[in-house]
């Protein structure tokens, strides 16, 4: 027990030595206005003026565009995967998986429907995941910096440069810490071989350059592993020192935003206050995953002897918490309330801490929720960060809001019902259902973990949620923009005596307490029947 | 119209710079990891030579046995099944009655991880506990004293870094290697 | 083309408009009850996504009780319907008591007929619909003024109890910037030309009519991101619902359209949902129970939001009319002797300034406030704009007080006028026949209760603003005493304005009150205008609001409904959400019970049967919405405080009340309905 609390402060100590200054070095990244040569050389090749802000509308077709074409390119390097080198026969990627996987890799999800280590060479994996592991996270911080520009900026319809944010974030942030850490994990036993398996005591183990992918797996709170037991693996996993590592790479990016967004909006506090938030939220999931755990009827089914129910359950947290999806235990064999708490960290709407720019996005959208409510409650027109809350904002941060449980529940709730889908499930009653819903939480949060016992290769499942993890990434992402060029639109209200601080602990409750009740309120039917009849058996 | 003009503008922007930094983030960052890990100190461990990382089921009585594995080599995987699942209940409970019967001892004195799979189906480890439960089966089939089996036991028991990371589990993969080596 | 018209001028017989007080009574509920029948119409319903919901729902579950009757069916049905009655109903008070008070003014729009001028001077008689702008009407004492307009010609004292509920009868005057009358008052002396400045129908009172009927009350922008979010709840627990149906069948347990229909409306804010119309209404209601009469709803709620107020010091900081604080005989006369003067001379005078002499005489030289038998021989000599005094002739003294211009004064007389007029005082001379006796000092004096009002602001967060003509050091003087933030001295129109554009570029929204035509720009430019109904008719077009007391300090009150508005709405939809909880408690393990027995745990309210737990559920809901009614006609309780103070107060009140009470509530509905036979 000491131990595994012990592990976790280590951890927490850790994110707090480098919050300060990589929250302020991401600050930099985006508000500095010169270019390294090397940009300069890349916007020239692609022809892109690097001096050109763009609306929020611009911006919007930025993302959806460059995401199209990142889906494009990864479904037909999939489809002609045997023509690539080190694809070791494993043929082309049938349509729907491929289809799938294109989505959900480029979408930040990383939901894998398929067996890696029979189904993806090395080929499809470097040219092809691995850059959308960079990429994809890459988008979600230049939204969520838009965003904060739109609280930050007054009378403009500028929200910034798509392009210039999303090659700065992969450049002056991704790589350098991927790269760093990549040969971290190399030292810490982690494997990185071209070759397709290596022989161990006499049978062959597939074998895969990990390290690479395994860094920014975590980094870019992506998930996508090269082998099927993802960081349950031993060679993408080794042990509790490359398992705190991996932690530490999923949580770094996410926690430190809100120190960047304190910096940039001119007052920390106001990052710190969402830290706090979901920090609390985090710590709160976790002792009842950890708990739900150590009491369960069968601990250690699913889990790797090296990590413990301690180090199992802090991953299971940290990985739903913040929609990365990789997983060092197999979620389905958790008990009714473990499994429970990684999905609420799901249905949350991913914002503790989030995925890489995700979170921080929906915490503010979240914070906008808030804030009109309790704008009305002291009986002025609701603002938050010195914006007034109107129509529009609220239309823009209600939409936000609405996608997630929107295609969550339609797609769950067909699946349910589906002759297909008792055979595709992995367990029966109540589980059964925890299955599917799981499987629709994770792909409409982009988070990309699985109840895996479902066996997602059927066309539905390929198709549905596909169209889950697309719609979940995108109506947030272009109302969460639309957003942020309302509120650049606007000047700024000073703040009076009357000004509901959004600093201290007060605010601290009503946006923990949003979170919580929305998801609450939204889910508590269905996980009643799921999670919560198991739990109370 | 022209918002579909400036997607299509933007989308070949995009690709553009989908193709430029497909380059350098999936050709010469992988390039790079792999080329630091052909230096002395990291190849071994990049190409998993002699990996004591993973663990493979080798039969017969004479070697220490793992978890059980829901595994297909050459992929890895657990056996996905609910803590409430009936069917998987009566699975546990053979493999229980299995190893009570192969080790000879009552079966409340099987631990956990004796008779549940782990996530990747290739947990090198077992607790000290199954460990122990299977020392004098290895000496007998070893004909060696089992003291001497305790010991390397022991010698592949790891501790906890610095005293808190990690939990205590025994290395069968290298406890198997070393009964061969010694014996 | 002119019609000659028989009846005779409409005497001043209208009778004055009561203000309803702001209590809600039962017989409002019977009396709005034809009302809310007519509601149920979709057209009605449909504007209200929220209970538009409930509507259809009612419909479903009606369709399934009539296919399956059983008293718990028709129960549930006829409990929806009242859920969509209640919400009606809740609308119809509102609105009812707008139209009380709309038919009371309607009653002051009678066809007055106008006696127009033509251009050669002579008059026509028209009735005052057919008047257009810019005509000319003469309007002698006892007619009624045909429509609104300026005085153009003359003065005139007027009776407006029918539009303010004022008695005291008010003088309007040619020029200057009491000028302004309102069709519908009526003349009680004297004779003047108005010339007409709006169209009929569209004049103040026709204003006022459609204002407080709701006939063009369009939603406030608060009110329609309220309902934005409101309606996303909707879709929220819609889809909540619909989506639970697959996983009951999937469970093995379907659901009956009559379950979830319940379980849906139990969970859409239909607290919120069937209050809204109301608070809004009524929010404006308040407004003109208080004289103080809106243009828009949007005026209404941008007052809630106001930052800074711009206050004229005369009149709203200070007493309007200036109260005597000293005495200074001159030229050899003693105080008690100058005293005594001055009380003779002010014993008749009614005005507040002759009032304040005789205060000042009793709380000084403790002579006696009540004229004696003798003194009440006198004549009294009025104030007179020609001579400018007044006072009394009494055993043939002539005893007068008067401004200065009327008085022959010696050199130090002189200098003490002077001295007072430079102090931003007035002074008033005291005579007795040609003798001046001395000098009243007549200074502004700060209303008590000022000071604490303007902490109350600040910590409302509204700053305030003091804006006088006096000099800076005077300006300060009274700015330091009165305790306002800032204030702006020797001000003109123009700076008021610039002022306002200042604060206004530093995000802020500001008020202010204004009555004569030079406030107008700056009234029109503010957030929050409000006009003087005493004031120029080009103040009162330019400003958003206009109080009919004429009373400045009123904007405070103005402020505090603003956020009284806002904070009933934020207070209601809180208090509606956070119900949901002890709902799921109630409904879901009835549903669920059948198929996972350990679901019966979260039958925490230990209610009897799934029937009469899910019927519990719904007749709370509907009931909590009657309950609520005269609170949101009232509006949550506010007392001005900072912003966390009145959060937290609200939350703990509105949130955990919220959580709390239904499962109180709930329970003992079921205590009752598991009485039923076939139920519990």
């Amino acid at each position: 027990m000491w131990a595994g609390v012990a592990q976790a402060a280590l951890l927490v100590v850790a994110l707090a030595v480098v919050y300060r200054p990589f929250g302020d070095h991401m600050a930099r990244v985006y508000q500095r206005t010169e270019h390294s040569a090397v940009e300069r050389a890349i916007y020239q090749v692609v022809r892109v003026d690097p001096g050109t802000e763009q609306k929020w509308s611009t911006y919007a077709l930025g993302v959806v565009g460059f995401s199209a074409v990142g889906v494009g390119f990864l479904y037909l390097l999939q489809r002609v995967q045997s023509w690539l080198p080190f694809d070791f026969g494993r043929g082309n990627v049938e349509p729907g998986t491929a289809f799938n996987t294109a989505i959900s890799f480029v979408t930040n999800t990383n939901w894998q429907s398929y067996v890696p280590e029979n189904t993806m060479g090395h080929s499809v994996q470097l040219v092809g995941l691995t850059v959308q592991n960079f990429v994809s996270a890459a988008v979600g911080l230049a939204v969520a910096m838009a965003l904060v520009r739109g609280f930050v900026r007054v009378k403009t319809d500028r929200l910034g440069n798509f392009w210039v944010d999303l090659t700065r974030g992969t450049l002056r942030i991704l790589l350098p810490v991927a790269f760093a850490f990549a040969l971290v994990l190399l030292v810490t036993g982690v494997t990185m071989s071209f070759k397709s398996g290596v022989a161990v005591d006499g049978q062959t183990v597939a074998q895969a350059p990990t390290a690479s992918q395994e860094a920014i797996k975590e980094l870019g709170t992506n998930g996508g592993g090269v082998f099927n037991a993802n960081s349950a693996h031993p060679f993408e996993n080794p042990n509790a020192w490359s398992n705190l590592v991996e932690l530490f790479l999923i949580l770094v990016i996410p926690v430190s935003l809100t120190r960047t967004f304190g910096t940039m909006v001119g007052e920390r506090r106001q990052g710190y206050v969402l830290l706090g938030v979901m920090g609390t939220l985090w710590t709160a999931v976790l002792a009842l995953i950890w708990a739900a755990e150590a009491s369960g009827v069968r601990p250690l089914e699913g889990k790797e002897l090296r990590f413990g129910v301690a180090g199992s359950a802090l991953f299971a947290n940290t990985t739903t918490a913040t929609s990365t999806g990789a997983v060092n235990s197999a979620h389905d064999s958790f008990s009714g309330l473990g499994g429970g708490g990684a999905l609420l960290n799901m249905l949350f709407g991913e914002m503790t801490p989030g995925g890489v720019g995700t979170g921080l996005y929906s915490i503010l959208v979240m914070a906008v929720i808030a804030m009109f409510l309790a704008g009305l409650m002291v009986g002025r027109t609701p603002e938050y960060l010195g914006k007034k809350l109107g129509r529009r904002e609220v239309t823009a941060a209600a939409l936000s809001i609405l996608a997630m449980p929107t295609v969550l529940l339609v797609g769950a709730g067909i699946a349910a019902v589906l002759p297909s889908t008792p055979g595709a499930l992995g367990n029966d009653g109540a589980h059964g259902l925890s299955e599917i819903l799981y499987a629709y939480a994770s792909a409409s949060n982009n988070n990309g973990s699985a109840f895996a016992g479902l066996t997602a290769t059927g066309d539905w499942f390929q198709a549905s949620l596909g169209v889950c993890m697309a719609l979940g990434r995108f109506v947030p992402i272009i109302a969460v923009l639309a957003l942020a060029g309302s509120l650049a639109a606007q000047r700024r209200a000073p703040v009076t005596a009357g000004t509901l601080p959004t600093t201290g602990p007060l605010f601290a409750g009503l946006l923990g307490g949003a979170v919580v009740l929305v998801a609450a309120l939204t889910f508590v039917p269905a996980l009643a029947l799921g999670p919560i009849a198991e739990a109370m058996l | 119209m022209t918002r579909v003009s400036t997607l299509v503008k933007q989308a070949l922007a995009g690709l553009r710079l989908l193709l430029v930094l497909t380059v350098v983030t999936g050709v010469l960052y992988p390039a790079g990891v792999w080329a630091v890990s052909r230096l002395p100190g990291l190849h071994d461990n990049a190409e998993a030579v002699n990996t004591t990382l993973v663990g493979v089921a080798r039969e017969g009585d004479g070697w220490f046995h793992l978890r059980p594995s829901a595994a297909t080599l050459p992929a890895s995987g657990g056996s996905n099944k609910s803590q409430v699942n009936p069917d998987y209940d009566r699975v546990v409970a053979d493999r229980r009655t299995e190893v009570a019967r192969r080790e000879g001892v009552a079966e409340d004195r099987v631990p956990q991880d004796a008779v549940t799979a782990s996530a990747s189906g290739l947990d090198p480890h077992i607790s000290p506990a199954y460990a122990d439960l299977q020392v004098p089966r290895v000496a007998r089939e070893r004909g060696l004293s089992e003291r001497w089996v305790r010991k390397l036991v022991a010698e592949h028991t790891s501790r906890r870094g610095l005293g808190f990371v990690g939990e205590v589990t025994v290395n069968v993969t290298a406890l198997n290697r070393a009964l061969t080596d010694g014996g | 083309m002119s019609t000659t018209v028989e009846t005779p001028p409409a005497a001043a017989d209208a009778p004055a408009r009561q203000v309803s007080a702001g209590v809600f009574s039962p017989g409002q509920l019977l009396e709005s009850f034809p009302d809310a029948l007519r509601k149920f119409h979709p057209r009605h319903q449909v504007r209200n996504p929220v209970m538009f919901v409930v509507w259809v729902g009612s419909l479903l579950v009606t369709a399934f009780a009539v296919g399956d009757p059983s008293t718990f069916t028709v129960t549930v049905a006829v409990w929806l319907w009242f859920t969509v009655l209640f919400a009606n109903l809740a609308e119809a008070v509102a609105e009812g008591r707008g139209k009380a008070q709309a038919d009371s003014l309607r009653r002051t729009k009678q066809d007055a007929v106008a006696r127009r001028l033509r251009a050669d001077g002579t008059e026509e008689r028209v009735p005052g619909t057919e008047l257009r702008v810019g005509d000319r009407v003469v309007v002698e004492a006892g007619e009624v003024v045909p429509g609104d307009g300026d005085v153009v010609e003359g003065i005139a004292s007027v009776d407006e109890s029918a539009i303010t509920g004022e008695s005291a009868p008010v003088v309007r005057e040619a020029g200057g910037d009491r000028c302004a009358v309102t069709g519908g008052t009526t003349v009680l002396s004297d004779r003047v030309v108005v010339r007409i400045s709006t169209k009929p129908g569209e004049s103040f009172v026709d204003r006022m009519i459609a204002l407080v009927e709701g006939a063009q009350r369009q939603k406030t922008p608060n009110e329609i991101a309220l309902t934005i979010l409101l309606s996303t709840l909707t879709v929220i627990f819609l889809l909540a619902v619909v989506a639970l149906q697959p996983f009951a069948i999937f469970s093995g347990g379907e659901q009956s359209v009559l379950v979830l229909t319940a379980l849906l409306v139990c969970l859409i804010p239909t607290t919120i949902g069937a209050l809204l119309s109301a608070i809004g209404i009524a929010g404006m209601d308040r407004l003109v129970q208080r004289n103080v009469l809106a243009t828009s709803g949007k005026a209404v709620e941008a007052a809630g939001d106001i930052d800074t107020l711009l206050l004229d010091k005369t009149g709203t900081i200070t007493f309007g009319n200036r109260r005597a604080t000293d005495f200074h005989p001159v030229d050899g006369a003693d105080l008690a002797e100058l005293a005594a003067a001055a009380r003779l001379s002010s014993l008749a005078d009614g005005t507040p300034e002759g009032r304040s002499v005789i205060d000042l005489c009793v709380e000084r030289h403790g002579l006696p406030a009540e004229a004696s038998e003798h003194e009440k021989t006198g004549e009294f000599v009025p104030f007179t704009a020609q001579t400018r005094m007044s006072g009394i002739d009494l055993d043939g003294r002539a005893v007068r007080k008067g401004a200065a211009s009327g008085f022959a004064l010696s050199a130090e007389a002189s200098a003490i006028v002077d001295d007072i007029g430079n102090e931003g005082g007035t002074p008033l001379v005291v005579a007795d026949g040609d003798r001046v006796l001395g000098v009243i000092r007549m200074s502004d004096v700060v209303k008590p209760g000022m000071a604490a009002r303007f902490a109350e602001l600040r910590a409302m967060g509204i700053r305030t603003v003091m804006v006088t003509g006096d000099n800076p050091l005077t300006a300060r003087a009274i700015a330091a005493e009165a305790g306002v933030d800032d204030f702006l001295a020797e001000a003109k129109p123009e700076d008021k304005l610039a002022l306002i554009r200042a604060e206004q570029e530093g995000g802020r929204l500001v008020a202010m009150t204004g009555d004569g035509t030079n406030d107008a720009p700056a009234l029109a430019r503010a957030d929050v205008g409000v006009a003087m109904n005493t004031g120029t008719s080009a103040a009162k077009e330019a400003g958003n609001m206009v109080d009919l007391d004429s009373d400045p300090t009123k904007l405070i009150e103005v402020v505090e409904i603003g956020k009284q508005l806002l904070i009933t709405r934020g207070a209601l939809t809180t208090f509606s959400v956070a119900n949901d909880l002890a709902k799921y408690f109630a409904i879901l393990p009835a549903m669920f019970a059948a198929i996972y027995p350990q679901l019966g745990g979260l039958n925490v309210m230990r209610l009897a049967t799934p029937e009469s737990a899910i019927l519990s559920a719904v007749v709370f809901n509907a009931l909590i919405i009657v309950v609520l009614i005269p609170l949101a006609l009232r509006g949550v309780r506010y007392r001005p405080s900072g912003a966390s103070a009145l959060l937290r107060r609200n939350l703990l009140v509105y949130g955990v009340g919220g959580i709390a009470t239904p499962f109180l509530g709930i329970w003992l509905v079921d205590l009752l309905v598991r009485l039923i036979p076939g139920i519990g």
